[in-house]
């Protein structure tokens, strides 16, 4: 198997990192709005509707609700947009990383569980019905898919026989992962729409809770949920790079512009799946994600175990 | 140095977390200083160059406490876990016997004549303490497991209120099933 050599940058790269993250989020915020805005028959604009989105909630000030525990509340919004941060230092950008953690694959699966207590402090904290709603609402979405969602990142970590993330895009110098481990990889994206709180999973921001966890949040702090919502989706785009699609594998390109390519593309459809999917109720697609999901990873990942033990 | 600094930071921020469990008067509050303790608990074991260990301590933890939170305002009906609550009771018994404790295991780290380290740490840590916890029985462990899942499987149906036959029906043919809540798979 060969050794992917990484470069484990300074720390002072990370501020890098960040602003890519940040650049990625944002870029997935205003594809959103723009497809928004083209299915509403706006025409083509909507690209910077999150941009002024974000000065206006700067600019607001915040409302607060009689005892709420303010300190839970601002732990689970800022808490989303930190998360996705500690999730990116573990991902190789090319032949860099910021941290060439030995256990990388759990590093991202320990922040991803994160979510589960920022998305419930948030919904608990604002001390209102709908936020309390949809913090519940986000807990039963997790039961449902973080179970599946660990049993993908199994099949990558045998695979390559390492839980080192640059391992894993080593280990995929013929084949890419993504081809002979299908279902770990609609799995695993299923399982990053749902720490986003995105798309099929937004039940616990849906309108029909005026809002659930966002219903209180104002100003800043509604910003940094939301930020933090697009930078975990784009943070998981991310690692399905390192995991599924080869790293920085390709032609012409240097690897770092193909780890930022195959990023933006999976991040975009992603973004695109929104309106083609509806919301899946908790309660339904927990049955879902146990009778079917999860006994898909598991035989994924026996195929996988069976085809390294064949290959020796 | 920095280690050092790392250590004891850590070890403050576990213990006094863990003191807040039982300071705060709300059960989220509680339940998430809790939370915050483990995490530093998990950091220390990461400072142990143990990474598996500690990663996994913090993954677990966090989801346990996010469960608890769930379970906590369940079943708390008449709501003190809505309602701002003392977190202690027995206090003078628990106060005794944890004091105790402390004295106890803080004298024998204290006074216990340590042995001086022998041979070098392995090359993988976390292999190597699997090997030496689990060692030969690890053929044990692979066949208790299974075990376990069908003993906590089977004390679920055994304790479940509905049985297959309300589901499916006496000649259990029923289908869809009659399930007071509709899964997403229309069985």
């Amino acid at each position: 198997m060969p050794e992917t050599v990484l470069t484990t940058v300074p720390a002072g790269w990370a501020v890098l990192a960040g602003i890519v993250l940040c650049a990625l989020a944002f870029f997935a915020a205003a594809l959103d709005s723009a497809l928004s805005a083209r299915a509403e028959g706006a025409g083509r604009g909507g690209w910077l509707a999150p941009a002024w989105s974000t000065v206006r909630l700067l600019r607001q000030r915040r409302r607060t609700v009689v005892t709420a525990d303010t300190l839970l509340l601002r732990v689970g919004a800022a808490g989303m947009l930190v998360g996705s941060f500690l999730m990116v230092a573990v991902i190789p950008l090319g032949r860099w990383t910021l941290a060439d953690l030995d256990v990388g694959v759990v590093w991202f699966n320990t922040v991803d569980v994160m979510v589960w207590a920022l998305v419930w402090l948030a919904g608990w904290g604002a001390n209102s019905v709908h936020g309390l709603v949809g913090g519940y609402r986000f807990l039963a979405h997790g039961l449902a898919y973080e179970l599946p969602l660990m049993f993908a990142l199994v099949a990558p970590a045998i695979a390559a026989g390492s839980l080192r993330v640059g391992d894993a895009a080593g280990a995929q110098d013929r084949l890419w992962f993504v081809v002979w481990m299908p279902a770990a990889f609609v799995i695993f994206l299923i399982g990053v729409t749902g720490f986003s709180v995105w798309g099929p999973f937004a039940a616990a921001v849906g309108a029909d809770v005026a809002g659930g966890v966002l219903a209180e949040l104002s100003g800043v702090d509604r910003l940094v949920l939301q930020a933090g919502r697009y930078a975990f989706l784009a943070a998981g785009a991310a690692f399905s790079v390192p995991l599924f699609l080869g790293g920085g594998a390709g032609p012409f390109l240097p690897e770092w512009a193909w780890v930022v390519v195959k990023t933006v593309v999976v991040l975009a459809v992603l973004v695109w799946l929104r309106r083609k999917l509806p919301v899946f109720r908790p309660d339904r697609f927990l049955e879902f994600g146990w009778v079917v999901l999860l006994p898909a990873a598991v035989a994924q990942d026996l195929v996988v175990s069976l085809v390294v033990v064949w290959k020796g | 140095m920095v280690a050092a600094i790392v250590f004891w930071g850590l070890a403050v921020v576990a213990v006094a977390a863990g003191v807040a469990v039982f300071v705060v008067d709300s059960m989220a509050r509680a339940t998430y200083a809790l939370a915050v303790s483990f995490i530093a608990v998990g950091a220390l074991i990461i400072l142990l160059q143990q990474s598996y260990l500690g990663v996994i301590t913090i993954l677990m933890m966090v989801m346990e406490m996010a469960v608890m939170a769930v379970y906590m305002v369940m079943f708390m009906g008449m709501n003190p876990a809505l309602m701002p609550m003392d977190m202690t009771h027995g206090k003078k018994t628990a106060i005794g016997a944890s004091a105790g404790v402390f004295v106890l295991l803080a004298s024998g780290a204290l006074l216990i004549p340590w042995p001086e380290r022998r041979g070098v740490p392995a090359e993988d840590l976390t292999n190597a303490l699997g090997m030496e916890i689990m060692g030969e029985k690890m053929l044990v462990m692979a066949v208790v497991g299974p075990v376990m899942v069908a003993t906590i499987v089977a004390g679920v149906v055994l304790a479940a209120g509905r049985t297959r036959y309300d589901r499916l029906g006496d000649d259990l043919r029923r289908r869809p099933a009659d399930d007071p809540q509709p899964g997403g798979v229309g069985r």
